[in-house]
């Protein structure tokens, strides 16, 4: 499916100034007349910026800053999946319904997104501060099952904990990242029980 | 010279051909979809697989650097499995629907199914649906059955030079649009049609009105700007339904502009089929045998030099020839005209007024300087050559004037007389660029050209190119763009009126009122006053000289007559006759003819073959012509303004297309697509 472009767009797009900044750190990296390979890194910075959305003022305004046609820009807008063209909300839930992730119960994490959330992926909740999504793997297989909110990684989910981070997230706060069993990264939930003698493993 | 072995069969191959390319050499035809020789490669529809000697898998030949000693099979079952099953996914998604598809019958995917497609298909799941994309005026799409060749985007990137068109989203939902689905602005846009392998992209003028095999089809030539493209005239009974392009390397490759292509409905528009003449203020019907003797009596009441011809842009050298020679020995008047307005010219030698460089010349010049002009709208096939060069040799283009965007960039210099003074001076930057490169280009606009600095510009520029040894036998930096048909051909023939010190003669005496009476062959861009003149239109649309004449003589239009045509580079190429004018109206020679008889005067000629053989003479003294001329050059301290051009409105037909009205109605409101620089 190509993906919806939102009816409701804003008039005008602009940077924010530290955005800017970091936009041209960024085509500094590429040669003077190549500054369009800085395409991506824009568009996620307009992501960052725009409540997790490319509006389409922001498309024509990284097509001018780069000096690309406009359908170029676009074209990368609409390829990625990780671009969204409409409204998804201040937090934006993916969660990971790939084989790992379902067999240790993603399924039900996706029926507490239908419940508190929306009824439907790709919708706004109630009070428009939210909506989830259905995503494939996002490589956390360890920590299954796992969802990702914005740019964070909430893991080790069960049904609880799964919906007081819902919850805070429609009251419009940011939970901790990590895993809910309070593993540290990857390793195991009682502790270290190899490479005890290495300090920083 | 490295070999390759195809099919057995053993040929030699320049570096740097493809694999593709190499089997065509050897006689191998290759089916494909997404390879087009004027584009990049793309490789991605993959029906060019073949074998390779020592690869486990089949190879997409057009997309394969040939190399020494390779050993290539193109008739293999192996390839035609491998071709059948490309073929198989490429129609899992594609409509059956060629019973109501425009494209059937010249569709590359039609031709090539019935070799390597399936009689029944496989696939059971739902066929791909995609949303129709408006893309302008033009072009009308049915995207559904697009195969993603993108030979499209590519065209609109490369040669267009306008990116405009891309494919959003990927895989199987991949779409090919405009951004926004806006239209196209490019005036080489309705070249896609062509490139379209199926019916994705067709035309929408065009749209279910004929299905190429009713259709007549001539080779002719067109006359909507100075180029000279060559085309297909597709004609059902009367009708001009289409025009295509045909390849010719040295003028238009294979593309012609939007102007070409569609202000053929304007053929079956506005046309004068009967001898008008005007009665109280009002123009009546009337029969070709009045309003002749009407008009044989007004020329015996008037002295010679009362009487004026001017010459339109559209006219064949037949036209221009019978016109000057019926002047000439009939009336006894000097006061012929090709140009509609004050341009200079200097006509003692041909080289002063066509595109010495040649159109193919241009992509091998390392300097250009655009001299007051827009090549993009007055001579678009010219400019996507230019273009063309620009992308392979990086050269650098100048322009005095502002033309605004000519698809690549180029540099402004201050658009003024004294420029020019400056680079023949010396003292200009660009002066020294121009003499150190080896095979400039200077073009000069008839922006550049009008008025009274017109003289200046022309000779100092000329001289300037003759002191530094550019205008010689194998390369010549002179070039003038001009921006009508008729023109080289008018200029060849002599009908122009200029003496030794005068440039505009026709131009002052029409001022001066020395002129009661004037023939208008096909002139509708000229502005004057009518005031008590006796005014006579001849030629094939109601436009505006017909509207102020006292007697209109309908003439044929270019798709209706055979006649000869010199393009801006002095090419004679010839027309045929793919229609024949409407109602009463004639061939315009033999109106001449026959007013000549009725006359009683001698007319040089008595049918087609001695006149061809006349102009032809006239044609061969040209060739060499020169006269020696030396005029004093004063400096005129002026302007070279680009002068604005309506692009879908240059002409008569043009005026009278309903395609082109609307062309023009969406370009005034374009909203920039392509490009846009920030400062």
């Amino acid at each position: 499916m190509i993906k919806k472009i939102s009816k409701f767009q804003p008039e005008s797009f602009e940077f924010s100034e530290a955005n800017l900044l970091e936009a041209k750190n960024e085509m500094k990296k590429y040669p003077k007349d190549k500054k369009g390979s800085a395409v991506i890194a824009l568009l996620y910075l307009v992501q960052k910026q725009n409540e997790n959305w490319i509006p389409l003022p922001a498309v024509k305004y990284v097509a001018k800053l780069l000096n690309l046609p406009y359908i170029q820009v676009y074209e990368v807008a609409t390829f990625y999946s990780m671009f969204n063209l409409s409204p998804v909300g201040k937090y934006f839930v993916q969660v990971c319904t790939t084989t790992p992730c379902m067999i240790r119960g993603s399924q039900k994490i996706k029926n507490l997104c239908r419940q508190h959330i929306s009824k439907n992926q790709n919708e706004l909740s109630e009070n428009k501060l939210c909506s989830w999504m259905e995503v494939e793997c996002l490589g956390a297989c360890v920590n299954a099952p796992v969802m990702q909110v914005n740019e964070d990684y909430y893991e080790d989910l069960n049904e609880n904990e799964t919906e007081k981070i819902i919850q805070s997230l429609l009251n419009d706060k940011l939970p901790s990242p990590g895993s809910v069993k309070n593993r540290k990264n990857t390793s195991p939930e009682n502790g270290k029980t190899t490479l005890l003698e290495v300090k920083n493993a | 010279m490295p070999k390759i072995t195809i099919n057995n069969k053993e040929i030699e191959f320049e570096e740097g051909t493809t694999v593709l390319q190499a089997c065509e050499l050897a006689g191998a035809e290759i089916p494909r979809f997404c390879y087009h020789e004027k584009l990049s490669i793309a490789g991605n529809c993959r029906m060019c697989l073949v074998e390779m000697e020592k690869s486990p898998k089949p190879i997409a030949s057009c997309a394969m650097p040939a190399a020494d000693g390779m050993k290539i099979k193109t008739n293999t079952a192996f390839v035609e499995k491998a071709r059948k099953g490309v073929m198989e996914f490429l129609l899992a998604n594609h409509p059956l629907d060629c019973p109501v598809c425009d494209q059937g019958g010249e569709c590359d995917l039609q031709d090539q199914s019935l070799f390597y497609g399936f009689d029944s298909s496989r696939y059971t799941e739902n066929k791909r649906q995609v949303k129709e994309k408006y893309m302008g005026p033009l072009i009308k799409t049915q995207m559904t059955r697009c195969i993603h060749c993108t030979r499209c985007i590519r065209f609109a990137t490369e040669v267009a030079g306008i990116p405009e068109l891309g494919a959003i989203g990927r895989g199987e939902d991949m779409e090919i649009t405009t951004y926004l689905e806006k239209s196209m602005e490019s005036e080489l846009s309705a070249n896609v049609i062509d490139l379209c392998p199926v019916g994705a992209l067709t035309s929408r003028p065009y749209a279910f009105e004929a299905r190429p095999w009713d259709l007549k089809k001539t080779e002719t030539i067109d006359v909507m700007d100075a180029v000279g493209s060559n085309i297909r005239v597709d004609t059902y009974g009367w009708e001009v339904k289409r025009i295509l392009p045909r390849i010719n390397e040295d003028i238009n490759e294979e593309w012609i502009s939007d102007k070409t292509r569609y202000a053929c409905d304007g053929l079956l528009k506005q046309r004068l089929d009967t001898p008008y003449l005007r009665e109280n203020g009002r123009l009546i019907k009337t029969s070709w045998d009045k309003a002749l003797k009407i008009l044989i009596n007004k020329f015996k009441l008037l002295n010679p030099n009362e009487i004026g011809g001017l010459i339109g842009d559209l006219a064949d050298l037949e036209m221009i020839y019978s016109f000057k020679l019926f002047f000439e020995t009939c009336i006894g008047s000097k006061n012929i005209e090709c140009r509609q307005d004050r341009t200079y010219i200097n006509p003692y030698e041909r080289i002063n007024y066509i595109f010495n460089s040649t159109i193919n010349g241009i992509e091998d010049s390392d300097f250009i300087l655009l001299v007051g002009t827009n090549p993009r709208l007055e001579a678009t096939i010219l400019n996507a050559r230019i273009r063309k060069a620009y992308i392979k040799n990086k050269l650098k283009i100048f322009s005095i004037g502002d033309p605004g965007d000519l698809t690549y960039p180029y540099q402004k210099l201050e658009a003024n007389t004294n420029t020019i003074k400056e680079i023949v001076a010396g003292s200009h930057e660009i002066s020294n660029k121009i003499k150190k490169s080896k095979k400039p280009i200077v073009i000069i606009g008839e922006s550049a050209l009008h008025g009274k600095k017109g003289q200046y510009i022309f000779e100092t520029l000329k001289n300037f190119l003759l002191i530094n040894n550019f205008i010689k036998k194998d390369w010549n930096a002179l070039n003038v763009l001009t921006q009508h048909a008729s023109r080289v051909g008018a200029m060849d023939i002599g009908a122009y009126s200029i003496n030794e010190e005068e440039n505009f003669s026709f131009f002052d005496k029409l001022d001066n009122d020395e002129l009661k009476f004037i023939y208008l062959l096909g002139a509708d861009n000229f502005n004057f006053e009518k005031k008590d003149k006796f005014v006579v239109y001849q030629g094939s649309h109601g436009d505006k000289g017909a509207e102020m004449a006292d007697i209109v003589l309908p003439g044929a239009a270019y798709t209706e007559k055979n006649g000869l045509f010199v393009n801006l580079e002095g090419k004679l190429q010839t027309a045929y006759k793919a229609s024949y004018p409407p109602g009463d109206a004639r061939e315009d020679w033999i109106i001449f003819k026959n007013l000549a008889n009725m006359m009683k005067k001698p007319f040089g000629f008595n049918n087609i073959k001695q006149l061809h053989e006349l102009i032809k003479k006239k044609m061969q003294t040209r060739l060499n012509f020169k006269e020696g001329k030396n005029n004093k050059i004063e400096f005129i301290d002026d302007n070279i303004l680009v002068k604005p051009i309506d692009y879908y409105y240059t002409n008569s037909i043009a005026r009278s297309s309903k395609i082109m009205s609307e062309c023009r109605q969406i370009s005034k409101k374009f909203l920039f697509t392509g490009i846009e620089k920030i400062n």
